[in-house]
C-alpha cells in the first residue's frame, strides 16, 4: 500500500528547490503549486482575514474561492493554488487585503 | 387604523425613494403600506453608489432639491444607525487641460450664487487632498458638501425607523388601481388581493411609467443603463468622490449613445466603485465591453494605482430619468389621491429625502421643502 | 496581430475537461477550426487533473478512473489543428456586434474575453473571436456552512482531491471526508489510497436511497461499477462510513483538532445528543457540485432547476443553449459525469458543424448520442435528487457561524437582513449585508445564502447574474481596444504537454492592442 500520494502514482520529479514562508525555508517541487508546497510543509494557512484577522489557506483548491490568497514576491492577492512555485520564491502571510501600503 | 387590507397611503417602491416617503409619511402620523414587487433596495437603488452630490448639479431646481437633500441626509445619519455608511467626505472635480478648469470655474461660479460651497483646487494642491492622483491635471474643485451612503442600508434603515407605522408587504406586484365614482384613488390591487388607502404614492423608479399607466395618466419615465466596476477590498485609496469634469456634461446630456466620465470612490467596505456610463438601450443587461474598457481607461488615467488592482464585478443599473431630466414629484392632478415620486435619473439616493418629505407634507396639507412646481408630474401631458 | 488565419475560428470551446476536449476534437476532426481555452496549464479538467509533467509521475492513472478515456482524447488532441489557450481565465463572452469590439455591427461573431498572464497584476487580456462558442465550464463545488468551517484544516473535498492529483500533496495525516454526494467516496479513496487515515466518511443523505431509483441504476452499469470499487477500496482501508450525519463541529483554534460528528434526521436537522466527537487534522466536505454557468446566464440562457436546488443551462435535444449559436456540454447542463460530458462535448461539436459547415450532421451517429446521453442524464437526475440538502441543515448553524468566508458575514446578520431589514432573495440579502460580495462572488456562500432567503420556501432562487466569471485587472480591462484580436502568439512555445498547438502566456512585451 503506498504511503505517500507521490509513491501512490510513482512520481519521479526533478530535484526539489527552496521558497520560504515568513522566512522560513520551506522544500518545492518542479510543478507544484505554492499552495501545494506549503501544503507539504505542514502549513495550512497563510493569511488572515480583513475583518477578524483570522488564518486561511487553500479551501477550494481550483482558483474559485480565492480563499488561498497569498503575497508572493511582495505582490499580494495571488491564488496561491494556481501560481507555480519558482526557486527562491518569498511567500509571506497576507495580512487582509494585503495592500495596507496603499492606504491614505 | 392600519387594518390588513388598508392604510392611510400606500407607497409603491422599497427603493430609497419609496422608503424616504415611507418615513417621512409615518413620521407625520400617517399608516404606510410599502409594497414591492420584489425586495427593499431591489431595482436602481440596489445599482447606486449612494451619491450625495451637490457638486454635479447646475444651478436650478434640481439643486435646490438636492440643497434640500444633503441637510436632510445629514440629520438622518444621527437619527440611523452607522450601518448606512453616511459620509460627509465631500467630491472633488478635477479637470485635465486649462479649457477644462475654465469651464470649471466658470460652472463653480453658478453654483456659488446658489450658495453651494465651493473651492478652487490649484494643481499642485490636487495630491494633498488626493494622493493618488495622477501627475499633470491642471487642478480641480473641492466640493465639501458632497457625501456618500450605502444606498441598500440607507433604504433598509428609513424603511425600519418608520417603526410600527410602516408596513412592508415584499414581493407583492401592483396589478391595477382601486379607483371610486369620480376617478379617485381608493387603492391598489395586487396578485395577493386588495389593499385600500385614499393615496397612492409612485415610487417605482424606472417603472413609475407602467404605475402611471396603471392610472391612465402618462409619465415617460425611461430606464438610461449605466455600468459600475466595483474593485476588489483595498485600504482607503480615494478619499472624496473624484470624477473628471466631463461627467457634469454627460449627466446633463440627452445623447442615446455611450458616455463615459469616470467618478471613483473608496467605500467603508473596502472596494472602489468606478461609475458611471450612460446609455440609452432599454433595459439590455448584456455586457458592453467598450463601456467597461472606457471607465476601466479613465478611472486609471485618474488614479494610475488602480492599474494593478482587479475588477471583481460589475452592476448595471437602469436610471429613471424624465424628458427634462427632472424627477416627478407630487400630486396628480389628473387622478386625486396619486402623487408621483420618481424620474430621479442617477441622482435618486441624494434626492430622496427632500422628495420623501416633500410627499409627507402633501399628504398632510403642510407647507412643502421647497418649491416643487417644477417637478409637477403632468408637465409632460399635452393637456397640461 | 490575429491570433492565426483561422481567426474568427468556427469554434471557441472553453473549458478543457472532459466535455470540452471532446468536444473539440470531435469538432476539428469534423473540419472546424477550434480554439480551445482552459484555465489550466494542462487539459483534463478537474476529473482528469494530473501531475505537472515535472512531478514526472509514472501511474498517474493510480488517482483516476477511467484514465484511458482521458488518454485518447489527449492523443486526438495532440493530432488536430485545434488551437490550445492553457492558462486563460475566461471572464465573459459577447455578442460581437459593438463598434470597434466584435469587429463590425451585427457580424454576429462571439467574442470570448480572457486574461492570461501569472495570476494578479500581471494578467493581460486576450480576445479569442468565433462563430459558435461550446461552454464546458463543469462546476464548482456546493459547500453549506457549519459552526468552525473557518479553520485552516477545513478543505473542500473536491479541493483536496485537485491538491492531492495535480500537487501530490494532503493536508493532513488524518482527514474526516464529509458533506453528500457521490464525490465523498471518491475522495475518500483517493485520500486513503494516497496514505492518508480516513476516520470517517460522513454522508447526510442515506445511499439506500439509490434504491429509489432501481431503472436508472440498472441502465448505468458503469456507475453501479464505480460504486463499487470506491466501496472496495474503503473496505480495504478500514474506512467507516457514517450515513444519515453530518459534521456539526470543528474543534481547535488554528487548525483542526477534531470534529462532532451528529445524526441527522430526515430533514437534516441534527439530533440532540447523537454528536460524538473524532479526532482528525483536517476535513474534506462538500456537498455535492454547482454547475459553473455565469458566462451563459450574463448572456441570458434559460436555466432549469435541478432536484438537488442547483441550476443548470437549459438545452435543447442537441445541447444548444436558448441563445442561438452557444452550446454547453457537461456539467454545465447539469451534472453528470465524464462519461456524459464526452458524449455531450461530442455531441455539441456534430451539431455546431453541421451549422457552420451548412452540412447536415450523420443522422445516426446523432441519434446514437442522443439515446445513450438521455440515458446517463436520466441516471444523473436521480443521483441529484437523493443529495438535495434536507430543509434543516440551517439548524447546524449558530448566529456567530460566518457563512460567506470572504466578507466573514455571519448567520446572525443573514437572519436580521431577512427577518427586519427587507432582504428575500439571495441579491437582497447580499446588498444589505455584503455576503457574496467578496473576492469569490458568492461561489462558496451562494447556495447557502440562497437558501436562506428563502426560509425553505419553493421560490427557486434564479440563476445569478455575475458578469466577470474571473476578476479581471483594470489594467487588462483599460486594454480592450483594438478590432483585432490583441492575442500575443508564440508559435512553437513551451507546452506543458502534447495538445494540439499551444499558445503559451508570453512575456512583458506582448503588449495588447497592438494588432
Amino acid at each position: 500500500m503506498a504511503r505517500t500520494p507521490a509513491e501512490l502514482v510513482g512520481a519521479q520529479p526533478g530535484p526539489p528547490f527552496r521558497i520560504t514562508f515568513d522566512g522560513r525555508p520551506v522544500t518545492a517541487l518542479p510543478g507544484q503549486s505554492v499552495a501545494a508546497a506549503l501544503w507539504g510543509a505542514g502549513i495550512l494557512a497563510w493569511r488572515t482575514t480583513r475583518v477578524g484577522g483570522r488564518p486561511r489557506g487553500a479551501f477550494c483548491g481550483i482558483g474559485q474561492c480565492y480563499d488561498c490568497l497569498a503575497t508572493i514576491n511582495g505582490e499580494p492577492n495571488r491564488r496561491a493554488c494556481l501560481v507555480p512555485a519558482r526557486p527562491g520564491d518569498a511567500i509571506t502571510t497576507q495580512e487582509g487585503h494585503g495592500r495596507a501600503a496603499l492606504g491614505v | 387604523m392600519l387594518t390588513r387590507n388598508s392604510a392611510d397611503v400606500i407607497v409603491v417602491g422599497a427603493g430609497v425613494v419609496g422608503a424616504a416617503c415611507a418615513y417621512y409619511a409615518a413620521r407625520s402620523g400617517l399608516r404606510v403600506a410599502v409594497l414591492d414587487r420584489g425586495s427593499v433596495a431591489g431595482g436602481t437603488t440596489g445599482a447606486g453608489e449612494g451619491n450625495l452630490l451637490v457638486s454635479d448639479k447646475e444651478p436650478g431646481p434640481e439643486l435646490e432639491l438636492s440643497k434640500v437633500s444633503a441637510e436632510l441626509w445629514r440629520k438622518l445619519s444621527e437619527e440611523l444607525p452607522p450601518d448606512i455608511e453616511y459620509e460627509p467626505k465631500g467630491g472633488l472635480v478635477v479637470a485635465s487641460d486649462e479649457a477644462g478648469m475654465a469651464a470649471l470655474r466658470d460652472f463653480a461660479s453658478g453654483q456659488r450664487r446658489a450658495g453651494v460651497t465651493a473651492q478652487e483646487v490649484p494643481a499642485d494642491r490636487l495630491r494633498e487632498l488626493e494622493p493618488h492622483l495622477a501627475a499633470g491635471l491642471a487642478g480641480g474643485f473641492h466640493y465639501p458638501q458632497d457625501a456618500q451612503v450605502m444606498p441598500a442600508l440607507a433604504a433598509a434603515h428609513l424603511l425600519r425607523a418608520g417603526g410600527d407605522r410602516v408596513r412592508l408587504r415584499l414581493g407583492e406586484e401592483v396589478t391595477g388601481l382601486l379607483t371610486g365614482a369620480s376617478g379617485e384613488i381608493r387603492g391598489v390591487r395586487t396578485a395577493v388581493g386588495e389593499l385600500h388607502a385614499p393615496y397612492v404614492v409612485n415610487a417605482a423608479g424606472t417603472w413609475g411609467g407602467e404605475i402611471a399607466r396603471l392610472a391612465h395618466v402618462a409619465l415617460p419615465v425611461r430606464p438610461r443603463r449605466g455600468f459600475v466596476l466595483v474593485t476588489e477590498p483595498l485600504p482607503r485609496v480615494v478619499r472624496r468622490k473624484v470624477y473628471a469634469a466631463d461627467y457634469v456634461a454627460d449627466v446633463a446630456s440627452g445623447s442615446a449613445a455611450l458616455q463615459t466620465s469616470a467618478v471613483v470612490e473608496g467605500t467603508p467596505a473596502g472596494p472602489v466603485l468606478i461609475g458611471a456610463s450612460r446609455e440609452r438601450v432599454g433595459y439590455d443587461r448584456t455586457l458592453s465591453p467598450e463601456a467597461l474598457r472606457r471607465l476601466a481607461a479613465q478611472a486609471t488615467a485618474l488614479f494610475p494605482v488602480l492599474a494593478g488592482i482587479r475588477a471583481m464585478r460589475t452592476y448595471i443599473g437602469f436610471r429613471p430619468y424624465l424628458p427634462d431630466h427632472l424627477p416627478a414629484i407630487g400630486p396628480d392632478p389628473r387622478v386625486p389621491g396619486l402623487l408621483h415620486a420618481c424620474g430621479h435619473e442617477g441622482a435618486g439616493i441624494g434626492l430622496a429625502p427632500a422628495t420623501g418629505l416633500a410627499i409627507a407634507r402633501s399628504l398632510t396639507g403642510g407647507e412643502p421643502p421647497l418649491d416643487i412646481a417644477p417637478f409637477r408630474p403632468e408637465r409632460f401631458s399635452p393637456a397640461a | 496581430m490575429p491570433l492565426s488565419a483561422s481567426e474568427p475560428y468556427d469554434l471557441a470551446v472553453i473549458g478543457a475537461g472532459s466535455a470540452g476536449l471532446a468536444g473539440a476534437v470531435a469538432g476539428s476532426e469534423l473540419g472546424l477550426s477550434v480554439a480551445l481555452l482552459d484555465t489550466s496549464a494542462q487539459t483534463g479538467g478537474q476529473f482528469y487533473r494530473a501531475p505537472a509533467p515535472t512531478l514526472g509521475a509514472v501511474r498517474p492513472e493510480a488517482l483516476h478512473h477511467d484514465w484511458s478515456a482521458y488518454t485518447d482524447l489527449r492523443r486526438r488532441l495532440a493530432r488536430s489543428d485545434v488551437r490550445h489557450l492553457p492558462g486563460h481565465h475566461v471572464w465573459s463572452v459577447t455578442k460581437g456586434d459593438e463598434e470597434g469590439v466584435g469587429g463590425g455591427a451585427g457580424d454576429g461573431l462571439w467574442a470570448v474575453h480572457a486574461v492570461t498572464g501569472a495570476d494578479g497584476s500581471g494578467e493581460r487580456p486576450v480576445r479569442v473571436r468565433a462563430r459558435a462558442v461550446l461552454l464546458a465550464t463543469g462546476a464548482y463545488e456546493r459547500q453549506l456552512p457549519f459552526p468552525g468551517w473557518m479553520l485552516p484544516g477545513v478543505v473542500g473535498a473536491g479541493g483536496a482531491q485537485a491538491m492531492l492529483k495535480s500537487g501530490l500533496v494532503l493536508p493532513g495525516r488524518h482527514v474526516v471526508v464529509a458533506g453528500s454526494g457521490p464525490l465523498l467516496l471518491a475522495v475518500a479513496s483517493s485520500l486513503a489510497a494516497a496514505g492518508a487515515r480516513v476516520p470517517a466518511v460522513v454522508e447526510a443523505s442515506g445511499y439506500l436511497r439509490y434504491a429509489r431509483y432501481p431503472r436508472a441504476l440498472a441502465t448505468n452499469p458503469h456507475k453501479a461499477a464505480e460504486a463499487l470499487i470506491h466501496g472496495a477500496a474503503l473496505l480495504r482501508h478500514r474506512v467507516r462510513v457514517r450515513v444519515r450525519s453530518a459534521v456539526t463541529e470543528v474543534h481547535g483554534t488554528d487548525r483542526v483538532e477534531a470534529v462532532t460528528v451528529t445524526r441527522l434526521d430526515r430533514d437534516w436537522r441534527p439530533v440532540r445528543g447523537t454528536g460524538r466527537r473524532i479526532a482528525c487534522d483536517a476535513l474534506a466536505v462538500g456537498h455535492g457540485l454547482v454547475p459553473q454557468i455565469e458566462l451563459a446566464t450574463a448572456l441570458g440562457c434559460a436555466t432549469r432547476p435541478l432536484s438537488d436546488g442547483t441550476r443548470a443551462l437549459a438545452l435543447d435535444g442537441l445541447q444548444e443553449t436558448s441563445v442561438r449559436g452557444l452550446w454547453a456540454a457537461g456539467e454545465t447542463g447539469g451534472v453528470g459525469g465524464a462519461q456524459l460530458a464526452r458524449l455531450e462535448g461530442e455531441l455539441a461539436a456534430v451539431t455546431v458543424a453541421a451549422r457552420v459547415l451548412g452540412r447536415p450532421a450523420h443522422g445516426g451517429r446523432v441519434r446514437e448520442l442522443r439515446r445513450r446521453r438521455d440515458r446517463m442524464r436520466a441516471f444523473a437526475d436521480a443521483m441529484a435528487a437523493v443529495h438535495a440538502p434536507g430543509r434543516g441543515w440551517p439548524r447546524w448553524l449558530t448566529d456567530d457561524t460566518d457563512v460567506c468566508r470572504c466578507e466573514e458575514v455571519t448567520a446572525g446578520r443573514i437572519r436580521e437582513a431577512i427577518e427586519d431589514l427587507g432582504a428575500r432573495d439571495a441579491r437582497s440579502v447580499k446588498l444589505l449585508t455584503r455576503a457574496g460580495m467578496g473576492w469569490c462572488q458568492g461561489r462558496m456562500c451562494g447556495s447557502a445564502v440562497a437558501c436562506l432567503a428563502t426560509r425553505g420556501h419553493t421560490a427557486e432562487p434564479p440563476a445569478e447574474r455575475r458578469p466577470f466569471a474571473t476578476p479581471v485587472p483594470l489594467s487588462a480591462l483599460a486594454a480592450l481596444d483594438g478590432p483585432a484580436a490583441p492575442l500575443a502568439t508564440e508559435p512553437g512555445g513551451p507546452a506543458d504537454e502534447p495538445g494540439g498547438r499551444t499558445t503559451t502566456a508570453s512575456g512583458p512585451d506582448a503588449s495588447p492592442g497592438d494588432g
